[in-house]
């Protein structure tokens, strides 16, 4: 038999038809992978915000001078600190007000400030703020010392601002309001196509073997390969799907930029698309009932969710989560998604993470076939 | 394959503890109609699924159409047809679809399929249902279109785990004219069953009893060796002596 005549009469073919016919006729899970893409991306989007703004801030101003009142003018103008209306009337009601959580921040500015100014000796202003947060307070700490560094500017002569030693110019590549949701949704596209179908996929064997059908399937002259390919390949279409959704929304909602080429993302999505799968399907030879392929299927999500750099940068990981990080197929992923859609990297910049991919996608979907008996044992 | 079907040596098969068969000797001959017998529990389900490569056996041989069942299950399933105790076709694709799928992994395509599976249609008498869904199926009709799928590929030698378990009289009387044209057609086919009517329509037959073959024989030979009216009263008397035994 020739190679062709061998591939059109595997039974590959019957397999996979055989599973879009199923996949069609499953309305409301053809409804969840589509809709829950859709959901998702908009909770993330919305509710990861990183960037911390508008901290409640309290103002003790024991100079009421139009010098103090500039100050608290450039630091209300930062964005970081909003302002109570009401201003203190004394540190104690500061310690308290912060104590108690009501405020995250006062600015505190003393009775010498404007004087000290006129004299041209340095005046001091305080400004307190809640770091229990370091995330929440880090943009506060920075907006404070921008504020102070803006009034100090302001009041030096021309001439010595301008004579100033060091100047340091900051260019903020690529997200120039460094807004969290350009980060943010690239990485929500990895994570969703994770989820969705390592945990598909996971049901996908066991669910024949909970219904009696897998029995009467692998008493069919069938071999594994072409049982797994059957089952693995429509699903690759719905991961493909879904990236759509969510780079439509994420485009649309979020306004989040699209620099490089979609046909170089696509193309280096499809060793992802493939390892998420070879995983789930591994999961499935592993466990004996649907129930357990979903707990499974969420413990090995649950590290792709925090050390694959989606959330918190792998840099500032311990070595040992780092390298845990560098056994999920999703850090690549991410690498590839942030390179492309933000930097308009080209294939030379990703070439590694697409390699490593295959290697991940050859290697679980073998262990899969390997792990894979046509038994009941 | 010389005129046997089937031949097991010293077939056993352990779970944990449990011996659920103890070293059985069987030989089915080509083109019969053998029924295995005995109590839920007695070893029928697993010694088919050993048959079909579906368990491994703890220790022991099978040989199935002439080919080692152990050592080479995918020559052996090309051969073989199996319709499983519990109904094992998808509920959710319709007759014509079962019968599409299971065709194709027996290799039919294009025309030579279109025409197999017209002609199972008839046979099953399932023409006017082949665009409904397998799961609405009543039991009847869910068991000819499981006959249909394991019949596909006419296969030499055919396993029936309980196949008219839980099917009305009627339905009964016409799946077993199907086996009896396939039987005339050269097929062997293995079966189990708790009716004794069928058990009847054997040519030969064994009891199994907690996975040991305690009788064997035709039908006449079984009764007239247990100096018993029927083979239900054999059956019984088995059962009960069996029993008290374990």
């Amino acid at each position: 038999m020739t190679l062709a005549a061998r591939i059109a009469g595997s039974p590959f073919w019957p397999m996979l038809r055989k599973e879009f016919v199923q996949m069609r006729r499953d309305r409301l899970t053809l409804a969840l992978m589509v809709g829950v893409p859709a959901i998702q991306l908009l909770l993330f989007g919305f509710a990861i915000q990183t960037e911390v703004r508008n901290l409640p801030t309290l103002v003790l101003d024991e100079s009421r001078t139009s010098e103090s009142r500039a100050l608290v003018a450039a630091i209300a103008n930062t964005g970081n600190f909003r302002l109570r209306a009401e201003p203190a009337t004394s540190r104690e009601e500061i310690e308290r007000a912060i104590v108690s959580g009501k405020v995250r921040a006062a600015v505190i500015i003393p009775p010498t400030y404007a004087r000290d100014l006129k004299r041209g000796r340095g005046a001091e202003a305080q400004v307190i703020i809640d770091a229990a947060d370091p995330l929440a307070a880090s943009g506060a700490i920075g907006g404070a010392q921008q504020a102070g560094m803006a009034r100090a500017q302001a009041l030096l002569p021309a001439a010595v601002a301008r004579a100033a030693p060091v100047r340091v110019a900051v260019r903020p590549w690529f997200n120039p309001t460094l807004r969290s949701a350009v980060y943010i949704v690239p990485g929500i596209i990895g994570v969703l196509l994770s989820m969705t179908l390592i945990i598909i996929m996971s049901i996908a064997v066991v669910r024949e073997r909970e219904r009696g059908t897998l029995e009467q399937l692998i008493v069919t002259p069938i071999g594994r390969t072409s049982l797994m390919l059957g089952k693995v390949v429509p699903f690759v279409l719905v991961g493909y799907v879904q990236m759509s959704i969510i780079l439509l929304l994420g485009r649309l909602v979020f306004d989040v930029p699209m620099r490089g080429t979609l046909a170089l993302l696509y193309t280096a999505s499809l060793p992802f698309i493939f390892a998420s799968l070879a995983i789930g399907l591994l999961i499935s030879t592993l466990v004996r009932t649907q129930a357990q392929a979903m707990q499974l299927g969420f413990l090995v999500l649950l590290p792709n969710i925090l050390l694959s750099g989606f959330m918190f940068p792998r840099e500032a990981m311990p070595l040992l989560a780092q390298w845990i990080g560098a056994a999920l197929p999703l850090t690549y992923f991410l690498e590839i998604l942030r390179s492309v859609l933000l930097r308009d990297a080209g294939a030379w910049a990703i070439w590694p993470q697409i390699g490593v991919l295959s290697a991940f996608a050859a290697g679980f979907m073998t262990l899969a076939v390997l792990r894979f008996h046509k038994t009941m044992d | 394959m010389n005129g046997i079907a089937i031949r097991t040596s010293a077939l056993r098969k352990v779970f944990g503890t449990r011996v659920a068969l103890d070293t059985l000797d069987l030989e089915v001959r080509r083109g019969e109609v053998f029924g295995l017998l005995g109590p839920n529990g007695s070893g029928k389900t697993t010694t088919i699924r050993i048959l079909c490569g579906l368990l491994t056996p703890t220790s022991g041989r099978a040989e199935v159409v002439g080919i080692d069942v152990l050592r080479e299950p995918e020559r052996v399933r090309t051969r073989i047809g199996y319709m499983s105790q519990r109904f094992g076709l998808y509920d959710d694709l319709t007759v014509l679809e079962n019968l599409r799928f299971y065709g194709g992994l027996y290799g039919l395509r294009g025309a030579a399929l279109d025409d197999r599976i017209e002609q199972l249609l008839g046979e099953v008498r399932l023409s006017s249902r082949a665009a409904q869904m397998a799961g609405t199926l009543s039991g009847g009709w869910k068991q000819r279109l499981a006959l249909a799928c394991a019949t596909a590929h006419r296969p030499d030698l055919l396993f029936l785990d309980e196949p008219t378990a839980g099917v009305d009289p009627a339905a009964r009387q016409q799946f077993w004219e199907h086996i009896g044209r396939l039987s005339a057609e050269g097929t062997t086919i293995l079966l189990t069953t708790h009716y004794m009517d069928e058990a009847e329509r054997c040519q030969r037959l064994v009891f199994l009893s907690a996975g040991r073959l305690i009788a064997e024989g035709s039908p006449a030979a079984i009764t007239r060796q247990f100096d018993a009216p029927t083979l239900e009263a054999v059956f019984i008397r088995l059962q009960r002596e069996t029993g008290e035994a374990a």
